[in-house]
């Protein structure tokens, strides 16, 4: 990996790119008519869901699902006073924002000091991390509860009083478990940057505090972009912890909140549906916008460099 | 040589520069010790005891095994929850995996219209797993799902114990084979075009370079996709939780520690003994995985 290349640029051109040899002759059109087929196959559940969210309830109740029309916005303006998105949304953001920023820095942090000093401990720092990225959250949920159930802190700090039912005891938990995939992506990352700049940077004298912010960071930048948009996804996603340490409803994020949501709403899966789709429009807008720095955060991880 | 010298220089730290340095590996070290580590020693360590999670922490006596013993003797729900974790992980490495390294593979062969395969087939990926619950409700639900319109049936495919597990199957791998194609997608693009080259002038066909030549070069991505594919069956949790908090046909372990825990009866040392045994589990999956994605260092 050179220093100027862009690993986004890079992977979508790679993923994208036709393979050299490409298909062979003959029956050319059969393989793209299976993949066209398979890809209608994977996007039908998500499209019935988009279009019965416009549909009545009393419209499809009687006709069934394989019917047309009953066309209606009336399901989101209800799936969003019912569910109260407006809150959820808001909670959402205040934990996302924060957990990410954190995550990122601190893995920045760890991965700086594994990249840039040849230490012996560098490897096994690395697997402290990353390991604790694997294990299974609901196998630390006993503990990690009643630890948060325990610690008072101050009323202005969260209005609970405790740890559990505040969200920065849930920002935390997300960035304690995150922290290990960033920073083995970072590390690799920084790793790749050749070590004749902090050379130069230490013989005209800057503070590692100076390499680590005006060298390091602005050099990573697109990992860190990649990075950011695969934890937004993944936090905003996080339903485990924010079921178990948020206790009360109204400070659900929404992927949790889609429980309330359920008993409400019971039988009728149009308004259901359109809830959902209001769940998914960040994560999809993220999707369409910024699909390339998705893709590659992911592969980024899984392919070195 | 020079060069030498001047890394032990960049090595070579002020006082201050250390203070900084020391800063910034102990915050996140604490952080991740403390909300990950010692818990997971805590969930060990209670695992062996009796505490009912009322009485003072003082008051907690050890039992030795006999939580262990109780759960694989007088506690109905554990080895269905074993018997569905071990099928939800067949599944996924049996079919969800191959379906999604086949997508790859036929992606992969370059023909027109890959953006649009690609993101159809790994748009799941980017839902969370309890909303993929909720979209498959408008195919599942008894009354009204599409599945039971179309089969003229009865069945309540989230309800039903015979089936529900199996609906909550082809959900997950919906999702699962999508990931999986995208890894491999960039695996494959990432064997030197070369050795494919060589093999078809060997007269190799395509089925066996695949399998003979592409497959064992692609050892780093097989090995990352096993990992994730076992860790993922153990730690399925969302989707059987929004369907039914897994009960009734869906019990998974990670579902039967959440319930002693935040359910109405809290049974501190039985739970901790179910997480005990994921930890171990994931212990020898973690390692492995270590110890390949650390190889190259």
């Amino acid at each position: 990996m050179s220093l100027t290349a862009n690993p986004v640029e890079e992977r979508e051109k790679l993923l994208l790119k036709p393979r050299e040899g490409g298909p062979r002759s003959g029956r050319r059109w059969f393989l793209p008519l299976v993949l066209t087929l398979v890809s209608l196959i994977w996007l039908f559940p998500l499209l019935l869901a988009l279009v019965n969210s416009f549909r009545d309830y009393a419209f499809t109740a009687q006709h069934g699902y394989i019917s047309w029309g009953g066309f209606t916005l009336d399901n989101y303006k209800n799936a969003w006073e019912q569910g109260d998105f407006g809150l959820h949304f808001w909670n959402s953001a205040i934990i996302t924002v924060p957990a990410v920023l954190l995550t990122l820095f601190l893995s920045s942090c760890v991965a700086f000091v594994v990249a840039r000093f040849s230490w012996k401990l560098n490897l096994a720092l690395l697997g402290f991390f990353m390991a604790a990225n694997l294990l299974p959250p609901q196998a630390l949920l006993i503990p990690v509860y009643r630890m948060f159930r325990s610690i008072e802190v101050p009323f202005w700090f969260s209005e609970s009083g405790t740890l559990l039912n505040s969200f920065q005891g849930l920002i935390l938990v997300n960035v304690a478990f995150q922290t290990g995939f960033c920073a083995f992506v970072l590390s690799n990352y920084m790793k790749a940057l050749p070590k004749e700049l902090y050379e130069s940077a230490v013989i005209d004298g800057a503070s590692v505090t100076r390499q680590f912010f005006q060298i390091t960071l602005p050099l990573c930048r697109p990992a860190l972009a990649a990075l950011a948009v695969l934890q937004t996804t993944w936090i905003y996603n996080e339903f485990f912890w924010a079921t178990v340490l948020l206790q009360q409803g109204d400070k659900f994020p929404v992927t949790s909140s889609l429980n309330n949501l359920r008993g409400q709403f019971f039988t009728d899966n149009n308004l259901v549906a359109a809830g959902s789709m209001i769940i998914a429009i960040p994560t999809l807008v993220i999707f369409f916008v910024l699909q390339r720095h998705f893709v590659a955060g992911l592969t980024l991880g899984a392919t070195k460099g | 040589m020079s060069s030498k010298s001047k890394y032990r220089g960049i090595d070579q730290l002020s006082a201050r520069d250390k203070v900084v340095v020391a800063a910034m590996v102990v915050v996140p070290t604490l952080i991740v010790l403390w909300l990950v580590w010692l818990p997971a020693i805590g969930s060990v360590l209670l695992s062996f005891t009796n505490w009912d999670g009322i009485g003072p922490i003082s008051s907690i006596k050890s039992v030795g095994l006999q939580n262990y013993k109780d759960i694989a003797t007088i506690y109905p729900p554990f080895w269905p929850a074993i018997q569905h974790n071990l099928i939800w992980l067949a599944v996924m490495f049996f079919v969800a995996t191959p379906i999604g390294m086949l997508f790859a593979v036929l992606i992969d062969r370059g023909v027109t219209g890959t953006r649009f395969y690609q993101t159809s087939i790994y748009l799941p990926v980017v839902l969370s797993l309890a909303l993929i619950g909720f979209i498959w409700q408008l195919i599942y639900s008894r009354d009204q799902g599409l599945l039971n319109a179309i089969t003229g049936g009865t069945t309540d495919w989230y309800g039903d114990p015979d089936v529900n597990l199996w609906a909550a199957l082809v959900a997950a791998s919906w999702r699962h084979s999508g990931y999986i194609m995208l890894l491999y997608l960039a695996g494959l693009k990432g064997v030197d075009p070369s050795l494919r080259e060589a093999a078809k002038i060997d007269g190799a066909s395509e089925t066996t370079t695949f399998f003979r030549v592409v497959f064992p070069v692609m050892r780093p991505i097989n090995i990352i996709v096993l990992v994730v594919t076992f860790i993922e069956s153990l730690r399925a949790f969302d989707l059987v939780w929004v369907i039914n908090k897994g009960r009734n046909g869906l019990e998974l372990i990670s579902t039967l520690v959440t319930q002693n825990v935040v359910g109405e009866a809290s049974r501190i040392g039985f739970g901790s003994a179910l997480a005990t045994i994921m930890l171990l589990i994931s212990s020898v999956l973690v390692f492995f995985y270590l110890r390949i994605a650390m190889k190259e260092d």
